[in-house]
């Protein structure tokens, strides 16, 4: 009881602040990639083009900006691409690509679990089952330890 | 392929002695327990009592016959067998936080001890004082360093660490060595020296990603210490050769992330991790890929026997499969986590058996020449 009526103000103090050797992460601010363009994709969609609509959204992510609007935009666009699939498409849409486009959709996919719509559980669960059948659980252990996130 | 279970709870690393009939290991206590073999048996004949933290390095001197050991509780002591009985000599390390990987140099001479303190401890004898001495590499470590080893030259080590980065350092101790020739890694070679670092900074392609990456958890030169092999805990396995051009070739698995690494030939290593089964990797020096060579496991002996109506609905019930395979565990010897690997006879160049302990508190021998046999496209270079 004598212990507890002593300041505990010291657990409050983050040490590792004062040490002057400590980690500090440096995200270099490379080339960014201003994410896909929504116009030339919407219109791609339209006419029924969904396979090179994907491979445009996939391209230019915008993993080095710590701007959240891009991110989110990117998001946006990829997730309206996704969503236009028919579900027979999904499979060969997946096979086109290589093993670092497998990674970022999977990034994609997750990013867009996150905020669950009305439709758009049910297809991203079928995109989620397509790449996992090519990237294995590699591909997911690199979305959980990717230091870029899409 | 001999599985023998020595532990209920995990091994926490082990080592072998020069000539293979005793294993030193820590069943995830203070203590280290030495077993010896006697024909398939295992008998325990010490017990290593001293460190006040859980042991998390043993490597066993094959020629001086002494072991170091490192543990939690920022020590590290050298053993002496005196007569029956190991004493130990403490070394002070001088590190504030735990002590995770210990290793000899080949010439035995100093150690090397990577801890949590975000720096290497390179420990050698000092012949004056009778004592242990130790000097530290700190720069550019920025986090906890995970896995060591030792090139062959005895002055260069590689060192994977937290900060996703794994980095060749020079270790010379002008004390106990001569100044060492040029190697494929560089010529001049003063203490601290980073020799070699992997990362986004100064990495000339590879077939994955490997921007940044995950914590690298096992490292290993090859023997002729020429290339320098890696496991990241982003699913990824990288081979650098030293060089001018100082390539690196990654593969990006689909398993899960692997924590141990050893070369086998100087074309193939073998890799194990959270998928309790070693993995085998070949890499190809003239197109400077790494590709998956095969899962190197005993071939499960499935009884064909057909499924009853019930079990099949017992199945759906349980596991939302009416899947023929009632296996209920993993078809792997080992039923939990690879953490560690080590090679027993043939050395890195030509192996013929290696060695894996892990989680599960079993010990698998691997003999690489019925491995070849019994799964086919099984190729090792």
């Amino acid at each position: 009881m004598a212990k507890n009526t002593l300041s505990s103000r010291f657990r409050k103090l983050d040490i590792d602040e004062f040490d002057e050797n400590k980690f500090i992460d440096d995200h270099d601010e490379a080339v960014d990639n201003q994410g896909p363009d929504g116009t030339e994709i919407e219109n791609l969609i339209r006419i029924g083009d969904t396979m090179t609509a994907f491979h445009l959204a996939l391209r230019n992510p915008p993993l080095n900006t710590k701007n959240p609007a891009v991110k989110e935009r990117a998001l946006a666009i990829v997730l309206r691409v996704l969503t236009s699939f028919k579900s027979s498409d999904i499979e060969p849409a997946v096979k086109s690509l290589d093993r670092s486009g497998v990674d970022l959709l999977m990034k994609y996919i997750y990013r867009g679990f996150e905020k669950p719509s009305d439709n758009s559980s049910a297809i991203l669960l079928q995109w989620h089952e397509k790449a996992f059948a090519v990237g294995g659980l590699g591909s997911i252990v690199r979305v959980l330890t990717a230091r870029k996130t899409v | 392929m001999a599985y023998h279970s020595f532990l209920l709870e995990p091994i926490s690393c082990h080592s072998w002695n020069k000539d293979r009939t005793q294993i030193a290991l820590c069943p995830n206590n203070h203590d280290v327990h030495i077993y010896k073999k006697d024909g398939t048996k295992w008998t325990k004949i010490h017990e290593l009592k001293e460190h006040n933290g859980q042991v998390t390095g043993i490597d066993w001197a094959p020629e001086s016959n002494r072991i170091v050991t490192c543990g939690t509780d920022r020590n590290a002591y050298v053993w002496s067998l005196k007569g029956e009985v190991w004493k130990p000599t403490l070394v002070i390390l001088r590190i504030n936080r735990a002590a995770r990987c210990v290793s000899w140099s080949p010439k035995e001479n100093k150690f090397a001890v990577g801890s949590g303190s975000r720096l290497i401890s390179i420990c050698y004898f000092e012949q004056e004082n009778d004592w242990w001495v130790c000097k530290h590499i700190k720069k550019p470590i920025r986090s906890t360093v995970l896995s060591l080893d030792w090139h062959p030259n005895n002055v260069l080590l590689a060192a994977g660490s937290c900060d996703f980065k794994c980095r060749v350092f020079s270790a010379y101790i002008k004390e106990v060595e001569e100044k060492p020739g040029p190697t494929v890694w560089g010529s001049k070679m003063p203490f601290g020296e980073v020799l070699f670092e992997s990362g986004p900074s100064g990495v000339s392609g590879g077939a994955g990603e490997g921007a940044g990456g995950g914590w690298v958890h096992g490292v290993c030169f090859s023997h002729s210490g020429n290339r320098l092999a890696w496991t990241s805990h982003d699913s990824t396995v990288a081979i650098a050769e030293g060089g001018k051009t100082s390539t690196i070739s990654s593969l990006s698995s689909e398993t899960l992330p692997l924590l141990c690494v050893s070369f086998i030939t100087e074309n193939s290593l073998v890799a194990a991790g959270h998928d309790c089964y070693p993995v085998l990797f070949v890499y190809d020096g003239t197109k400077g890929s790494v590709t998956f060579g095969g899962k190197l496991d005993v071939p499960k002996q499935t009884s064909q026997r057909g499924i009853s109506a019930r079990e099949r609905f017992q199945n759906l019930d349980r596991r939302a499969t009416s899947s023929e395979t009632t296996e209920q565990g993993l078809e792997s010897l080992h039923k939990n986590s690879i953490s560690q690997i080590s090679v027993l006879e043939g050395g890195k160049s030509k192996c013929s058996t290696f060695c894996t302990t892990g989680m599960d508190g079993g010990m698998v021998t691997w003999d690489v020449k019925s491995l070849e046999s019994d799964l086919k496209d099984l190729k090792i270079v």
